[in-house]
This record gives C-alpha cells, structure tokens and sequence, in this order.
C-alpha cells in the first residue's frame, strides 16, 4: 500500500515537471482576457430587413466595418481594413449587401450581410481627387438590377449592385469644378450634380441616370463667394453660406433653372453671431447652422423664404431623415440638459410636434454627443417606435430606446495611444476573512467538485462547472493586490481623451474617467492626450497613499502648443489636479529620483530648450539640484536627421525669475548625411529594466561581461530613397545602418552597415542586446538581426584569486567619459512574417530568460526565444555550447504554432505590445493592443517557481493520508513483528542460555 | 591509503570546476583604423597664431599634383569652446582626399596639429578643471564644404584630460567626406570621483582615429541538404572527444565518497575489535535473532 502510493507521489511529480510549451484547450481564457473593439462610429446603417435578426452596419473611424446585433451589441462579423483605406461612406443595396466605399473614393467593395464575406470589389479611377458620394437609390432600375451611383475622383460612375461592374461613367474635368452634392430625387432618372466652380461659380449638371448622358448644365455665379458646406434641404434646394459666413444663399434649381435667394443671418436672428457653420443634415425643410455659442434650426417655406425655428444654446446633435411612410420624415434631435440627454424625434414638416420625447441619464464620463442614428420599428400596439444610436465624445456607441440604454460599447478602448500599470490596494485586515466564511459552503462544495474531477468521477456536467469556477474564479479578479503580482490595473489613455482602468485578471473597466483638461475649452481648442507616467508610485505609505499618474497632453497639433498635465488617482479614478503650462511640451523626462511623499520628478523639456522641473516644490528642487551635473539626454530630430546631447545649465534667465526653469546646453551631436541616411528608428532600454547579472558565463567555464548601460541608443538609418514602400528601390542603392550610441558623450560605440536592405525598422533593446526587423531586397525576406555588446574593461576579472583578494574593478564606479571597451557581436537570421510591433517579456528580477514577443502582420503575438537570436550560434556547437544551450545555426528563425501567444485569437489591428513584470519572478504580464485588447501572462522558462494552476492540491493530500496511514500501518506490523521476535528471541535466548549453561557446566 | 587519493582527486575535480580557465580567446573583428596619429604638439608654443588659425572656418585647399593622382590634400579645422564659451579654433586636421573609380570619396592619413593653449586659454582651462565643467570641441560636418549642415559637438568633462600633459584622443566617424561624429575623451579610463588635477605640461598629446562604417556579415544561407544530414553526423562525432572522467565524474564522485565512507568504516572496525571484547559478543547473538524462528520452533 504504501509502496504505491509513494509510487503514485513520483507520477504525480514527474508528470508536473514535463515540458509544457503550450496552452491546453481548457487553459483558453484562465488567464488570457481578449476584447473585441470598433472604433469610433462614422456612419451607421440599419438593416431594413423585416426577418432575421436586427443588426446595423456601422463604418468606424478605425476603418473597421462591422455588422453589430442591435439587441445586444454583439460584434456579428467585422472586417478591418487597411490603415490608408479610409471609409467614406457604406450603405446597404438591395437589402442583403453592404456597399463600402474607401481610399478617396477609388476601392468600391461589396459584403454579404449575413455572414460579412466579401461579394465583389471593384477600382474607381478618375481624372482628379475630389469628394467621394455613394447613393444607393431604392428605384433606379437598369436591367432588373438596382444601380449604385458613385462620385469619387471627379468622375460619376454607376456601378451595378450585382457584381459591381461599371454601366456608364461621366467625368466632370472642369479643373475648377468642386463637387458639393450628389443627387438622385426619389422616382426620377435623373442626377443632379451640383458643386463649386472657382468658389463663386454655382454649377449644376443634370444627367440621365439610365445611361449617363449629360441633359443639362447651369450655372450662376455669386460675387459673395461660398464657405462651407452645403445642406440639402429638397431634392431641388440647397442651402449654402457666403464666403463671410453670414449671408444665407438658397439655391434651387427646379426643372433645370438656378434661382436664388441671400438671406443674412442678422435678419433671421436678432444679435449678430459671428461667422456660423451649416450643420450637414439631410432633413428635408430643415437646416442647422451653427455659431460659437448658439446652433440654429432654420425652416424652409416655398420660394427660398426662411424661418427661425429654434434657437438653443445647448450642446446638440441631430440625426439624418428617416422616412417612415410615403411621405413622412423623422429625424432625431439630442439635447443636453446637466445629468440627462433629452431626445427628441419630430416629422420633418412638423417642429413643434413631438413623435417622442424622452429623458436618459447620462454618464458625465461620456461627455458630448457626437453622433446620432435613428431607426423606427413597430412596436406590439402597431404605432411607430424609434430607437437612436449614439456616438459619445468618449467614442463609446449607445442604443437608446424606451428611454433606456439598452446596451453600450466602450469603443474608445480601440484607440489606446499609451498604457502604463498601477498596483491594486494591498489587502486590508478583515475583508478576506469574512469572504471566505461567507462562501465556505461554495468553497468547499468547489473542492468537492475538483476532487471529483481529479478522481475522474465527474460527469460531463460536472466538468462543465469546474471549467466555469475556474474561468470565473473570483481569486483572479479580486481588487487587492495579490501575492504573485498577476492583479494589477491597467491605466490605458485613449485617443478620445479617456482614461481606463482595467482590471487583468478579466479585464473588465474598473473606472474611466473622461480628462477634464482634455475637454475642448475657451483656452485649448484641440487638446490631444500624448503620454503616461507614473507620478506617484508610494511602497512606504502602500496602505494610506494611493498612486497615481501623469496624464500629458497639449492644446493643438503642433509641438510648440502649451502643454497640460493633469494627475489622476489610479485606485479611484478621480482627477487630483490639472496644470495648464505656460510651456510646451516636447520631451518627457522621468528621472529616477523620487521626494518623501514617492512623487517621481519629472523633466519637461519645451521648444526652447529649457527644461522645468515638476513638481514644483522646495523639496524636489533640493533632490534635484543635488544631481543637477548627473542629468544628461538627448533628443532625436528625425527630419534633419539630427541627434543632440544635452545637460543642464543654469537657472532660466529670462523675464520671470523662475526657479524651476534651468537652461540647457549642447554637449554633442551626431549629424547623419542627409543625402545617405535617414533616421527611421531610435530605441533605448525600458527606464525600469531590471538586470540580474552582469556576467555572462558561456562555455569552458568562461566568463563575459555584459556591457549594461541605460544610456545606449540604438539608432537604425536608411538610404532616403529606400525609406519608401518595399520593392521601390533596387537592392545597390538601399541599405541600412545600425548604430549604438551611448548617449551620455554622444560615443558612437558600433557602427554597422547593411547594404541592400530596406526598412520599415523594427527594434527592441534589452540589457545587451538589440534586435531589429528589416526586409532585405537581395534575398526577398524579411531579416532579424541581433547585436550583442559587451564591456572589455571588466574581461580581466576571471581570476578567482584576484576576487578573492578584492584586486578587481567589479565594485569601482564606471564612467562613461572613460574609453569605452566593448565589443560587439551580431548575427542575422531570416524570419517569415513581417512585423507591426515587437517587445520583450521583462520579470521582476530579470532571472528568466527573455523571449521576444512579435506581433505578426496576422494580427497576432508570437513568442520567439531570445536564444535564437544568439550571435553565437555555430553550425556545430560544441558540447560545452550544448550544454549552455546554444542551438545550431539555421538561417532562418523557426515559427513553431505552439507558441502564438495569442492561441487561436487575433489583436486586431495591433499596435503595440507592452509587458510588464509580475511580482513571481518566471512571470510577465502582456498586454497587446490594437481595434482589439488582448492580455495574458507568460513564463518564458515556465513557471519554476511555483505549482501550475492544475497542480492537483486533493491528489496531494490524499497521497500525504495515505502516507500517513501506510506509516502507521507498517508501524503496527513491525511492532507486532518485534513482538513476536522478541518472544521468539527470548525464547531462543532462553533455550540457549541454557545451552551455554550446559556448556559451562561442561566446562 | 587509496582514500586520501580519491579525496585529493575529489578536491581536484571540485578546483576544476569553479576556477575559469583564463585563455580567452576575442573573436573581435579589428577595426580597421585607417591611422594612428600621434603628434605632440611642443612643436608651437607661443601662444602666437598658426598660419592656418586666421579664418574660424577654414576652407579646403585642395592641390592636385597632377591628374593621375586622384588624392588631394585637404584640412578643416578643430575649434574648442571652454564651458559655455563661444567656439574658437583650436587645431588643424589635414588628410588626403581619395577619389575612387566608382565615385566614392574618402579621407586618408588624416594628420592633426593642435594650437597650444595660450595664457587665457589656460586660464580658462584651469576654471573648467576647478569647476569640473565640459571642455567642448567641434568639427564641420563636411570636410569638403565646412561647416555641412551643422558642425558636429562633443564634449569631456575638462578633469578627464589632464595626465601628465594633456591626453586627449579623437574617433572620427566618417561617411565618405561627411563627418558623422566624433568621439572626444581620454585615450584611458577617467574613474569617477574626478579629482582636480593639473597637468605637468601644458601640451596635447593627440590621437587621432579615423573610422568608416564596418559591412555586416551576410546572414547566413543554407541549403536543405547541410541542414538534414549534417546534424546526425555532427553528433555521432561528438560524443568520442570526451574524457571518461568528463562522462562519468556525476557516477564517480558519489562512488568515492561511497568507497571512502566504507574504508573509514573499515578502518574503525579494527580498532572497534582492539578495545572491546562485549559488542564482538553481540555479533553472534545477532546470529541468534535470525536463527530464532527456528528455535522458536524447536521450543515448542
């Protein structure tokens, strides 16, 4: 008994140690959270199907386009397309296929709605760029086959629904000639087209749709000019504005004939406005125009005479026109009133009607409404229902109907533009007790369950449940934190201005909060979020203090916009404060030095070269002042091809004594010719890498040292006429150079060139090592090349004498203004995908060993060992290479399946991959993001440091028992054993004793 | 005495595995440093200007010796700036100009001649050592038609130059005629806590180092059939170049200490019989337990 069961305790043992490369089928989704995203929503049609299932087709800023379930807001299909294949308009033909039309108007595709596959795609060539239209008329016949008519690249093409063949063109050449609007009146086989000629010219061209003949061309020109847009308020009519912005011009062409009407604003509404905007609309009677403070609605009655119908001051959105009968028009209006929207459907000719008026709350977190969609169904007593989707400031959609949001999509998380991590609270005394007492039943009835499953007595029902409790586990999404490190919150910034915090154990949105310092204001029209630090990170005061982080933005596009910082606590996602600077922001500077309340301080560079310090407090000022000569960096000017050292100078001498502000000064730079090289690349090690050891110990019991600097620079040039697409050069006149640059003395430490090579450059930069992706033309791969550098001045310490008697320079401080001694190694390898992003895996002591994280051109994350990327790799190793794990050379990197990390998943379109550390050291955490948010954990050399997660606790107690029992059981036979031998023995020892007795007495 | 044998090899095998062997062997590629000036510059010491010092930025004087030779001569000069000082010139390089069939344009025998420091000059440079400031250099960025684009800055903390007289070395990176950086220090090591040192003389021992960019290795390119049957052949090698003792030293280490142990007991075993008779007596006894059954019986 106890022999077997020790002999089960050995398979048990043996079985946990085998290799384990990858996931298995049940480890989908224990650890690995995947979400699917959009992107902000363009354009939105609903499906007019009366059977199957409700869905809208929506085009996103993300150029995905996806058919969502209108009940739920489940992605049915998506598709996403290229980064330069903007979408310009879809619609749906013939109520089964999606018509898209992209790139400026020259790639027209169809999709099955259904299913989402691709029907047909046709090319759309045109004389000159213009503004692209894509009208799906419900009744223009050609041939049995409903005709989409299609304006882009100056020409007017109609295009058969069924297979996407071209019936007829017309190109309007005029060079002048500005498209405006594309007409097709409802029963009619006619075409306006009407535009801007010369921006004082109106012309309008009618066509015959059947066949594309030109019947008529007008034209009337206006000294005014035009500004704008124009809005359509018939299918005869338009509304334009003069080139001031305040003279109203109602055009019409009825029957071929321009007639006009000037209106200015000042008549309509009393106070003067200032310049207004028409609001595009497709209401037919009614268009918006819109001042800095005020939107107006403007009616249209009979000959060009107009009519204020409101006037509100209030933040508004309105929808196009749905018809919902012959010859009823709805449109949707939203209104924002504090806490609450208000919508508001009404008929067209009808605005003081209401069809619905209803109230929801909002989320401040939203914001604005952006867009709004309206659609009608019937509703249970026959009368006419409406529901609106709405696109919020924070790129989230929304279903309304019944005065309730049905359902929501955070689809600001497809635009995430930086991540950084933050720790959960540490675990408070009391809290996890009563849990546990409070679900011991649930507790110990799941034990029950994976003792049967281990047992294998479970039925199928059974395993489902344990399948369930282990992907729902409430361990991993508690929000303390735990003792491994796996929970942390990801603090994510959106393009949209909105701060996330996710959770990773599911992922799931534990607050967001929208920047208030990066709402549109009086002071900064166009904030734009640029990066995340961690501002306070506290260890000391863990249970009191709570971290946050630094949010930096600036008001504009250009560089030279002042900046904004804001501080956001990361556990309750409030905004502690926000700094508009008086500055700008170029460059971002943590500095590895922390005050007494653990605030990092931070160096912001502006455009003048002068570095401020923040926070701005006497204490920060006193760290930093102490280190004032030990602040060295360097900034990049890629279009000059221009890189430049800096350090600090003095205090600013400028106008305002300020005592924060220090000026700087050059102390190198590196100037690549410009006729031969372009920067396409700069990489330098993560600022919180952590490096266990700086020996390296290789075969015959050799050792190097790793030349670990944080200020090395990995530099990657091109030919500038190789900085084109692949393929545009040939192999003699493209070629690559690799740099490391140490960036404290602007040494350039190794210089390699590579020639016949062309970018798009992919690199990452780890303790001493860097690798990069490139493509070379001559052998029409994709390459991967690896340069090791390592530190020669520290090669002498080998002697175990010297380091036993301390005559070695391992403890004695480096300089950098010291001549470097390093060499480098390098090595390339071929490799089959193309890249979007590339990252290395990073644990808490840098013990593991690293694999390199690609993300494929599919979409998806691959880890790759860095041992493949070793410069020393041979042919023939020897076997002392073996043993320290080199592998053969090949001249190509191996993809093995198992090993996506991704599994069967795709990101798409990924962006970047960021790992972090968890507190076990074979742990790291990654996080990939793109239109799609994929995280999991990984354990580049397994997880040697703990028991895996299917480590069978009960098997283990019951061998631990049956141990225990085995012990006592031998006990009891051996002691009834030595009993019996001992009588035995006594019994022999007496016969013998007397046998000696007998002898003695012989004696 | 065969234990003290093993115990010395043992002691022996556990030497060689935590002593590092000390032939290293650097596979390094030798850079291949066009030239190695080294020019004291005592050669000047008035503090009176060069011929070649009159215009900050001197322009190339090239002479063509005759059409044949396509090298000609050519110099740019060095300026230095003392802490946030405004540039002034500060020395000569001169090289020869070679002109390849294939258009390329590189530089050669680069010589380097260095102004000494005049009184303020070294005035100021004893304000740098005290202070522990930068002492900063500049080069044109194109040698043909200087400054180029912009003039190439380096910098060394001004404590790191002074030895004996002032040491100083120069890395010039250059692309065709186009200088790409210079690396400016001491030719050695510069250890951190910089002690304020004045040097002995007051003249520039230079060197000077001329690098081109280095062609990297092609990746390598294999065919199927080295990579199918090369690798059962490699291994089948292997195994036969080693040692006995490096196969079999896990089995051979506990195997001596085994032997040792069982010697040690054997050697008190003898010594054990020596002093005492009474547990030579339990021996047989012993005996008797196994025999007991059989008594056991016989008891019966």
């Amino acid at each position: 008994m106890a022999i077997r069961s020790f002999f089960l305790f050995i398979l048990f043992f043996s079985s946990s140690l085998s290799p384990v490369f990858s996931l298995y089928e049940d480890q989908v989704g224990l650890m690995d959270w995947h979400q699917q995203y959009i992107g902000k929503v363009k354009q939105a049609v609903f499906s007019s199907q009366r059977a199957g299932r409700k869905r809208v087709v929506v085009s996103t800023e993300e150029n995905v386009i996806a058919s969502l379930d209108l009940r739920h807001g489940e992605i049915f299909w998506r598709h996403l397309l290229g980064a330069d294949d903007v979408i310009d308009g879809i619609d749906i033909g013939l109520g089964k296929y999606v018509i898209t039309l992209s790139s400026g108007g020259s790639i027209l595709r169809s999709w099955n709605l259904p299913d989402g596959q691709m029907v047909w795609e046709s090319s759309l060539q045109g004389p000159k760029h213009s503004k692209s239209f894509l009208l799906v008329p419900t009744n223009l016949k050609f041939d049995k086959d409903n005709v989409l008519v299609v304006f882009s690249n100056g020409r007017l093409h109609a295009i058969s629904c069924i297979d996407g063949e071209v019936l007829w063109k017309k190109d309007f050449e005029a060079e002048s000639f500005e498209v405006q609007q594309v007409i097709q009146p409802p029963g009619s086989d006619l075409i306006y087209v009407v535009g801007f000629a010369a921006s004082y010219q109106f012309e309008m061209y009618q066509i015959n749709a059947k066949n594309g003949e030109l019947l008529k061309h007008e034209s009337a020109s206006f000294s005014s000019g035009f500004s704008g847009e124009v809005s359509l308020v018939s299918t005869e009519t338009v509304v334009a504005l003069d080139s001031t912005g305040s003279i109203l011009l109602t055009i019409s062409f009825q029957d071929g004939k321009i007639s006009s009407q000037q209106t200015p604003i000042s008549n309509l509404v009393e106070e003067s406005l200032g310049p207004a905007v028409i609001i595009p609309s497709s209401v037919s009677g009614i268009f918006a125009i819109k001042t800095d403070a005020v939107t107006v609605f403007i009616r249209v009655i009979g000959e060009g005479k107009l009519e204020v119908v409101e006037k509100t001051t209030h933040e508004i959105a309105v929808s196009d026109a749905l018809s919902i009968s012959e010859d009823q028009e709805a449109f949707a209006l939203i209104q924002h009133a504090s806490s609450e929207i208000h919508l508001t459907v009404k008929l067209a000719h009808d605005w003081d009607g209401n069809l619905l008026k209803e109230s929801v709350k909002m989320d401040r977190q939203r914001g604005l409404v952006h867009k709004v969609f309206i659609n009608n169904y019937i509703r249970t007593d026959r009368s006419y229902g409406f529901r609106v989707l709405i696109v919020m400031e924070d790129h989230s959609l929304l279903l309304l109907q019944q005065g309730e949001i049905v359902w929501s999509r955070e689809d600001g998380l497809a635009s995430i533009i930086d991540v950084t991590t933050s720790e959960l609270p540490v675990e408070r005394n009391g809290v996890s007790v009563a849990k546990v007492e409070h679900n011991l039943f649930e507790w110990l009835k799941g034990h029950m369950l994976k003792l049967k499953g281990t047992l294998m007595l479970a039925s199928p029902e059974d395993m489902a449940a344990i399948q369930s409790m282990r992907l729902k586990s409430s361990e991993k999404s508690k929000m303390t934190r735990d003792h491994n490190g796996f929970r942390k919150l990801l603090i994510v910034l959106t393009r949209a201005g909105k701060l996330f915090a996710l959770h990773t154990g599911d992922g799931r949105i534990v607050w967001s909060h929208l920047l208030r310092s990066l709402h549109k204001s009086e002071a900064c029209q166009s904030p734009i979020g640029l990066n995340l630090y961690q501002w306070q990170v506290p260890h000391h005061h863990a249970m009191d203090e709570n971290p946050s982080v630094l949010v930096v933005s600036r008001c504009g596009p250009s560089s030279d916009a002042p900046g904004v910082l804001s501080f956001v606590d990361t556990y309750t996602g409030k905004e502690l404060s926000s700094l508009s600077l008086d500055h700008a922001v170029v460059q971002v500077i943590p500095l590895p030095y922390t005050d007494s309340t653990e605030q990092r301080l931070h160096l912001l560079i502006n455009a003048d070269k002068h570095a401020h310090l923040y926070p701005k407090t006497s204490e920060a000022l006193s760290i930093f002042k102490r280190e004032f000569l030990n602040i060295y960096w360097y900034s990049v000017e890629d279009q000059n091809g221009i890189i430049k050292g800096h350090a600090l100078k003095c205090k600013c001498t400028g106008e305002v004594a300020d005592e924060f502000c220090f000026d700087t000064r050059d102390l190198w730079s590196v100037v690549f010719p410009s006729e031969s090289e372009k920067i396409v690349a700069t990489v330098t090690r993560k600022l919180n890498e952590v490096v266990h050891t700086q020996a390296k110990v290789v075969a015959d019991q050799d050792v190097m040292y790793k030349y670990i600097s944080r200020n090395l620079l990995f530099v990657a040039t091109v030919a500038p006429k190789g900085s084109g697409e692949i393929g545009s050069v040939t192999p003699e006149e493209s070629w690559l150079v690799a740099y490391l640059i140490d960036t404290v003395t602007g040494r350039i430490l190794h210089r390699v060139t590579h020639h016949g090579l062309q970018g798009p450059v992919h690199a990452v930069f780890s303790e001493n090592w860097v690798v990069y992706h490139y493509f070379n033309l001559r052998a029409h791969r994709y390459e991967m090349s690896v340069i090791e550098i390592y530190d020669q001045s520290r090669a002498d310490n080998k002697d175990v004498w010297k380091l036993v008697l301390g005559k070695h320079n391992l403890t004695s401080p480096i300089s950098l203004f010291s001549r470097p001694e390093v060499i480098t190694k390098s090595q390339s390898y071929f490799f089959t995908h193309s890249l979007k992003a590339i990252a290395v895996t990073s644990t808490a002591k840098g013990i593991t060993s690293k694999q390199l994280l690609l993300g494929t051109i599919g979409d998806q994350v691959l880890a790759l060992d860095k041992r493949f990327l070793d410069p020393r790799r041979t042919v023939n190793p020897t076997q002392a290479e073996k043993e320290e794990g080199i592998i053969p050379l090949t001249d190509s990197l191996p993809i093995i399946p198992q090993s996506y990390v991704t599994h069967a998943l795709r990101v798409e379109g990924l962006r970047g991959i960021i790992t972090v550390p968890a507190k076990l050291e074979s742990t790291t955490l990654v996080f990939a993001h793109g239109v799609d948010l994929f995280f999991t954990q990984l354990a580049p050399s397994r997880t040697y440091d703990s028991l895996t997660e299917d480590f069978s606790y009960a098997l283990l107690l019951i061998t631990i028992v049956a141990l225990v029992a085995a012990i006592f059981v031998t006990w009891r036979l051996s002691e009834r054993k030595e009993l019996q031998e001992k009588w035995s023995f006594y019994s022999a020892f007496a016969s013998q004793s007397t046998f000696s007795s007998l002898f003695l007495c012989d004696n | 005495m065969k234990w003290v044998k093993v115990i010395v090899s043992f002691i022996l095998t556990l030497s060689f595995l935590s002593f590092p062997s000390c032939a290293f062997q650097s596979d390094e590629l030798l850079v291949d440093d066009e030239e190695f000036g080294l020019e004291g510059a005592p050669q000047h010491r008035s503090p009176e200007p060069i011929p070649t010092r009159s215009p900050p930025v001197t322009s190339p004087t090239r002479k063509r010796h005759s059409d044949l030779d396509s090298d000609s001569k050519i110099q740019f000069s060095l300026d230095h700036a003392f802490g946030d000082s405004d540039f002034s010139p500060a020395g000569t390089f001169s090289a020869r100009l070679k002109t390849w069939s294939h258009g390329g344009q590189t530089l050669t025998k680069l010589r380097f001649s260095r102004n000494s420091f005049s009184d303020v000059e070294k005035e100021k440079f004893k304000n740098l050592l005290e202070s522990d400031d930068f002492y900063r250099i500049r080069l044109p960025s194109n040698v043909l038609s200087p400054p180029g684009r912009d003039f190439i800055i380096s910098s060394v903390k001004a404590r790191c130059l002074p030895r004996e007289s002032l040491d100083e070395h120069f890395v010039i990176h250059m692309e065709g005629v186009n200088v790409l950086a210079v690396n400016y220090g001491s030719p050695g090591s510069c250890p951190y806590p910089r002690n304020l040192k004045l040097p002995a003389k007051w003249s520039f021992s230079s060197h000077t180092v001329l690098k081109n960019s280095e062609q990297a290795p092609r990746a390598p390119v294999f065919t199927e059939e080295i990579l199918g049957g090369e690798n059962a052949e490699g291994e089948v090698v292997q195994p036969a170049e080693r040692s006995f003792w490096a196969k079999y030293w896990m089995y051979l280490i506990p195997l001596g200490l085994i032997v040792m142990n069982a010697i040690t007991q054997a050697m008190n075993m003898p010594e054990e019989q020596a002093t005492g008779q009474v547990p030579a007596q339990g021996q047989p006894s012993a005996g008797a337990v196994q025999r007991g059954p059989s008594s056991a019986v016989r008891r019966r």
